[in-house]
This record gives C-alpha cells, structure tokens and sequence, in this order.
C-alpha cells in the first residue's frame, strides 16, 4: 500500500501545504498511521546557500552535543533550532526535530571527498553510524522534509505544514509492512538535493545495498527508500548520467525490447544493463523523486503499483490515485496513466 | 598376505527365477562381475564399484545390488574406512586415489539455507504470465558508463565494452576433458550447451575436431601442462579459462593415465600416445601474482582482446584475497571451486579434507569484492557440488553470476557416481576412453538429456524468483535478504553474512 502525491509548480510559483494535506488525507485508506510525511523545495529561502540539516534526537545531552561537535568539526553552523512542532491528542514527540544551516568545509576531509556534497554525505554517514539518538534524515538546500509515524493530518498538524511554503511538494501516506514504523522510517526520504517518496517494497533491496555500500555509502533507515535515493545520486551526480537514463538503469527495459532496438540503442541500452545490473531495482514500486528542479515519477518494469499523472497550467501532478490530485485541483488539463517504467517528469522553466 | 582381503562393500544377488540367462549383465559390466556358469550367472561381489549399470540393462529386473553392511566390530573412531584405508596403504605404500566429489559428511551450506518467497503485500510474480529475465553476462563490466547526446537529441554510448559471454541461463558446464571423459560424452555436453544458449569447458584436453561445430559455445583452458594448447585452440573457444586450483583437489594438479591417452586422446592433447598426461600443481611460469597478471595479458594479446579470462581457483581459507588479486590482473571472470566439486581422480585424503564449501568461498569473494569496489566488474562464477536448481539459485543470491555444474551434467547422461573414473572403466561410454564402452553413449540422446536438465533448472529457478517478487536475475545475485540460514551457528552467519531464520 502507501499513498504518494507529489506536485511542481513550473513557474516557479510557490503553494503552501495546505492542499497537498487534504490530498494525502484522501488517500488514508493507503496508510495505517505508522508513518507520513511532506518534503518542499523552497522553503528556506533566507538560508538558500546552506545546506538545511533536519535531525531526530532522542534526547538535547550526548547525542546533540555529538552531533554540533562533529558539524563543528567539520564546517560551519549559521544558524540552528529546534523545528517548532506543535502537540496532537495522539502524535507524541517520541524524537526531538532540530534543523542547522549548515556549510561543510571539504578541503578539511580525507580520502577521496571532491566537493561539499561529497563532505555532507560524509558527515551524514558518519552521524548516522556512530552517534546513538541522532539521525540525520533531511540535508538538501532549501528543501525541508517534515515527517513522524501518524496519519498525514496528525503530522501537517504537528508541523503545522501550511505555514510553510515551496513550489515543489511530496506527500507521503505510509502503511508499512516490511519493516516497523518509526520517525525516520516515515517517508520522503531525502539526500542532498533528492527527496524520495515511495509505495511499494524493493525485493532486490540486498543486491541494491550491497551494490550502494561498495561506493561509500551507508544505508541506515531500515527502509527501501533511502537506497533509492542512494542510487539516484551515484547515477546522476556522480556517474553524470541524465536524469532519465539513470530511471532507466533502475528501471531498465526488458531484454526483449533491447533486442529489437535499433543497433547503437541496443549497444547503449546493453551496457545500461551490463554496467548497472546490480541498481536494477526488482519489485513493486511507485516512486517519485524530487530535486530542485523537477520532479519525477516511474514505476516498476511491471507497474505492480499504481500511478497517475496529471496538469493543471503550470502545476504539474504525480499521485497514487487520481482522486487525490483532484481534492488540490478538481479540473485539471489533463489526466494520464504512464506506462510501466517510463519516467514521467515535470521541470521548473527556469 | 599377512592382512587378507577385506570385505566386499557391495552384494549383488542374481533372482534366478527370474533370469533369463540373455547375458546383458556380463556384456554390460566392464568390471568383469558376471560370468555364466552352466544355468547361472555368477556375480563376482567383490569387483563391483555399484555403477548401476548391470540393473540398469537387466530386462528382467533380476539383479539385486545392496551396500554390505559394517561387517567389522563397530566403533565410532575406527570406522570402516579408516580402517579399509590403512589395510590398503599398508600393502601398497602408495597414495589411494578416489574419484568424484567430497565423500565425508560434512554439513551441506546449501541445505540449511532457505530461500524467501512473497505473501500479500508484495506479489510474487507468475514466469508462465510475466518476462522472466536470466539472460547473464559474464566478463568484465565498466564501473560506470558515459554517455554523449547525438544531434538528433539520443544518447551515444561512449565507453568501449569488454567482450562478454551472453548466457541465456546462468549455468555452465565446467572444465571436464577429453581424456578424462569420452568424445562422446564432449560431444553430448557440446550439443546442450548450443542448444540451451549456454557454455562448457574443454578441460585441459583440447579441442577435438569434431567439436569445432560447437566452438562458439566452448570455453578453452589453460592449465599447467597446457596440453592441446596453441594459437588454433586459444582462437576457437568463446573464452579462455585459467585453471590454477580445483575444488576437489586445491594444491595439486592432474593426472591422465597413459591407458586413456589414445591415439586420439594423444592427437587431441599433443603428447605421445599412452603417455601419463600429468599437470604439475603450479603453472611453470606462474610463481606470483604479477605472473598471472602476464599471463591473463598474453592471452588476450595473442587473441586480439577478443575473448575474456576466466581464472579458476579451488575455494580455500583466503580465497577472497586471492580471488580480488585476480580481479585486479585484468581477468574477465574468477571461478571458485568448492570442496565439493567432483574429479575424475583424487588422492582421497585431498577430496576428503583439503579446502572449503563453496557456499563460503562465493560469499567471502563478494564481500571483499565490494569492500574493494571491484565487484562490478568482474564475474564471479561458483563450482563444485551444485546438485540442483535451489543450490544455483542460493549460489546467486550469495553472489555469483553463474555456476559450472560436473557432476550432475555426467549423472544426466547416465553416471552413476560409483566414483571409479581413474580407472577408464566406465560402464556408462562417460569417463572412459574403451571404444566398446564408449559407443555405449549416443551423443544425441545424452544431448537431450542434458539439455532437459538445464532447461529444467533453468525453469525452476524462475519459479523461485518469481516467488521472491523478482523478474530479473541481476536483483536475485548477491541479494542476501532473501536467503535465511537454518540452523547454521552464528558464526558461519556471520561469513555469509545472512541473517537466521525467524530475523
């Protein structure tokens, strides 16, 4: 199950999240209120040169003061506080929400670290695996993702999302199955600039994490998710794949369909699975990914989950279920159901 | 004679009511256990090997064969082999050879792996309704591909890649010669793997004309005696394999006897007729790894960066160190050998006691593959003890690409595994080199056969994917979530880094 809406205004314009609240909310039926949460682009715009590291702890003694001192360490700190959260009747603070404008300095770090996203995953990693009661689980610019295990009303409320405001939003409604529910396993999920929402599970999670952690990286949330969001920043930022090839090393066609193509897509389509056969993900997924500039959806090679795509002017939608995108925008230009694998993807105009 | 004989280890018994006296059972038997005595046939206990061959070809089902029983005092550290072992030793001095796999009873890895399947929330996908993908390439891939945008707003491949063999199914049939075993049953392995989509190995036994038709779907080897070696034999495989080490017997080399080299066992390998045919344990030329690495590179040169490496190593305790020093040396695949990988011919107490199941040898090599980023791009095929489709797909899922099967290749055309292969008395037309006995093999029908197992395999391995929600045998390898350990002590959980049952 798992409901997931997502929309991008093209323009650039900005929406608060007033809307996509009530459109995840239509989706209840596909969560179990163990877990939701809301991602949006833009929404620190004061702070838009430093990267915006959203943290759980699990209390304000060791685990903070081990975190600040490894930031500290390694960068610099413009500015931080605790992410206002306001009560519900039944979604307790079971983790303390804490964001920091944070600017790495990568020249201070060892070992084949290129550039301050190199030094951000870094410190990332190393937060998450050896600081006890801290996670880590939001680090793009400008980005914010806001999420806790309850119903996606509870956890709008409990952030009060609405005061907040961005011109990309993902909504995620989770029924988890595979693995319990928790803060950090609640979606999006989200890496630098990439922020993931998912409906499905990733059968080929192992071979995916064992292929992930041979470049570097740690898989630490116990979801499916964050490997996703893993293999789009090594097949896109650093292997500079474009964004649409590297959905299709995840999503490659069928070996069938390869044969037929024409000889030098064969050849391309050939090494995509050669070389990125251990990215290929198995299973059933809907996923959307977001970065600053667009937003995508596929689905798996056979859409064992559902879904639709939709436009209204400039705002483009991506969802679960139709109903959902018409409960933010109840006449739309257009409605349609992308084929399996076939990325969709709706871009800034910029 | 101060020992005496010991006790015969088979019994046959003839149902003579049965029995027609038509005789099949001593034309059949190459051991010589039959004769006819007026109205009778007489078996000779004590020269049956139990190669099933006499039961096999008796029209009547006339002929009983049991395993003796213990017939020594019983006890639990002298057993009857040890004991059997020393009496032979004592009265030859002599190493005591044995043929096919690992014959002592350890605990089988594969048996107390278990596989997972999907329930509800995850679908289990149906082969007979939905593309199920197993088409593997072995060789070596590139970390990451570039790509160029053409005027036409498509995308150009931008990277060179190595040549790889396309297999339709992730298994092969491995290294076993002519010499070791019949044209004819080369010729039946041949066959199958061209009618299959997939490969076999020559062994060190070169290539016979009459497999030239077969070539593109042979892998040509390379062992220490490098028989049947030359630039003919380099440039008609579809790859060329290494042997350094053998599963069965990690640390020595191989032995034909000169009564298998015949006259075109002799041509084949280009050594004198009836010579012993003897491989020495290492490579004359390779005494490091910096050697191997050359050696990888000549062969390559001399057949134009045409054709990938495979090096094969028999899976022992560092196994994943040297097996990342191969995928360094610019070899395409690395091929790992289990203990329990089948032989013509072994001392026993190598077969029994040297090296590692290569349950741990597929999952420690993946590992340290990946800690070094290297996994990618090399192959890492497993060998030795694969008796059927569960133990390929958990050979996958602990991270192989692809698995040489032996023995059960030879037990589809008929083998037995009575384990007396050195001695070029094959019943079955298999691990002989007899003319009588090795017409007894028809190629095409053995081709059949084992064709029959493969796709049979081949079919059930889809199943199992499909059960576990994947329709792609890239997600099924090294993917060890869905493998669960068994009773397996935490330890070897560890190694195999596998999470036990119930977790």
């Amino acid at each position: 199950m798992c409901g997931i809406i997502s929309v991008i205004d093209r323009s650039g314009s900005s929406m608060d999240g007033g809307a996509i609240k009530k459109a995840l909310a239509q989706m209840n039926e596909r969560g179990n209120g163990e877990g939701a949460g809301y991602a949006v682009y833009g929404a620190y715009p004061d702070y838009k040169e430093y990267y915006a590291l959203h943290v759980f702890y699990d209390n304000l003694a060791e685990s903070k003061t081990a975190v600040e001192a490894i930031l500290e360490k390694w960068g610099h700190i413009e500015h931080s506080e605790e992410i206002p959260t306001y009560e519900q009747s039944r979604l307790k603070k079971t983790q303390i929400p804490w964001r920091y404008f944070f600017r790495p300095d990568a020249s201070l770090i060892s070992g084949g670290i290129s550039g301050e996203k190199d030094a951000v995953i870094r410190i990332i990693n190393t937060v998450n695996t050896s600081v006890n009661g801290a996670l880590i689980f939001s680090s793009g610019k400008d980005v914010g993702i806001f999420k806790a295990s309850g119903w996606p009303e509870e956890v709008a409320d409990f952030y009060r999302i609405e005061d907040y405001e961005g011109y990309i939003w993902l909504g995620h409604n989770r029924y988890p199955t595979n693995t319990g529910g928790w803060w950090g396993g609640a979606h999006p999920f989200n890496l630098l600039d990439c922020s993931v929402v998912h409906n499905g599970e990733i059968t080929s999670y192992g071979t995916n994490v064992r292929y992930i952690e041979s470049f570097g990286y740690k898989c630490t949330m116990l979801t499916d998710t964050e490997v996703v969001a893993y293999l789009l920043d090594l097949l896109g930022r650093k292997h500079e794949l474009p964004v649409d090839l590297a959905v299709k090393a995840l999503a490659p066609p069928f070996w069938d369909e390869i044969d037929r193509m024409d000889i030098s897509k064969k050849e391309l389509y050939t090494a995509l699975r050669m070389a990125y056969g251990s990215a290929l993900m198995n299973g059933p997924f809907a996923i959307v990914v977001a970065n600053s500039d667009s937003i995508m959806g596929f689905t798996d090679r056979i859409k064992l989950r559902p879904m639709v795509a939709a436009e209204y002017g400039d705002r483009m939608y991506i969802s679960s279920e139709e109903a959902a995108i018409r409960t933010m925008e109840p006449v739309l230009d257009s409605v349609w159901m992308p084929t399996a694998g076939e990325p969709v993807i709706g871009r800034l105009r910029r | 004679m101060s020992i005496g004989s010991v006790p015969v280890k088979f019994k046959v018994t003839i149902d003579n009511d049965r029995c027609m006296l038509c005789e099949r059972c001593i034309e059949n038997c190459s051991y010589g256990v039959f004769r006819r005595e007026g109205q009778k046939i007489v078996p000779d206990s004590r020269k049956c090997t139990a190669c099933h061959r006499c039961v096999a070809m008796c029209p009547r089902d006339a002929i009983d064969l049991e395993e003796k029983p213990n017939d020594y005092r019983s006890h639990p550290l002298w057993t009857r082999e040890a004991r059997e072992a020393i009496y032979n030793q004592a009265k030859s001095g002599k190493i005591i050879l044995s043929g096919m796999g690992n014959a002592l009873d350890y605990p089988i890895i594969f048996d107390r792996l278990v596989l997972d399947a999907c329930q509800v929330t995850n679908p289990s996908i149906d082969p007979l309704r939905e593309p199920m993908e197993l088409r593997t390439y072995i060789g070596k891939k590139p970390e990451r591909i570039n790509i160029k945008k053409n005027n036409s707003g498509d995308y150009d491949l931008n990277t060179e890649i190595a040549p790889n063999l396309k297999l339709e199914t992730p298994v092969m049939i491995g290294h076993m010669s002519y010499g070791a075993i019949s044209l004819n049953a080369q010729k039946a392995l041949a066959k199958a793997v061209s009618s299959v989509g997939t490969f076999m190995g020559t062994g060190e036994g070169g290539l016979h004309k009459d497999l030239y038709p077969y070539q593109s779907n042979m892998i040509v080897q390379v062992a220490s005696g490098r028989f049947g070696v030359d630039i003919n034999y380099l440039e008609r495989g579809a790859a060329i394999e290494i042997k350094i080490g053998q599963g069965a017997k990690p640390g020595i080399g191989g032995h034909l006897p000169g009564e298998k080299v015949a006259e075109d066992v002799s041509k084949t390998r280009m050594i004198p007729l009836h010579s012993d045919a003897i491989s020495p344990a290492p490579h004359h030329d390779i005494y490091s790894i910096e050697d191997l690495v050359q050696l990888v590179r000549s062969l390559k040169e001399a057949t134009e960066w045409k054709k990938p490496v495979f090096v094969k190593i028999a899976a022992v305790h560092n196994v994943a160190a040297i097996a990342a020093g191969i995928a360094r040396s610019s070899a395409d695949a690395v091929v790992i050998d289990g203990f329990k990988g089948g032989t013509g011919a072994a001392p026993r107490v190598f077969r029994d006691h040297v090296g590692m199941p290569v349950e741990v040898a597929i999952a420690t090599v993946d590992k340290i593959l990946r800690e070094q980023g290297i996994r990618n791009e090399v192959s890492v095929i497993a060998s030795g003890g694969i008796r059927d489709s569960a133990d390929v797909t958990k050979a996958v899922a602990l991270g192989a690409d692809a698995v040489y099967i032996g023995t059960a290749a030879l037990i589809a055309m008929g083998c037995r595994v009575c384990g007396s292969c050195y001695r070029g008395l094959c019943p079955w037309g298999i691990a002989t080199q007899r003319p009588e006995l090795v017409s007894r093999l028809n190629p095409d029908e053995a081709a059949v056969n084992v064709a029959n197992l493969i796709n049979g395999w081949t079919l059930e391995l889809a199943e199992l994917m499909g059960a576990a929600g994947i329709n792609s045998i890239e997600s099924l390898r090294g993917n060890r979530d869905r493998l669960r350990g068994y009773m397996l002590d935490e330890g070897i959980l560890d190694v195999l880094d596998v999470k036990m049952i119930g977790a």
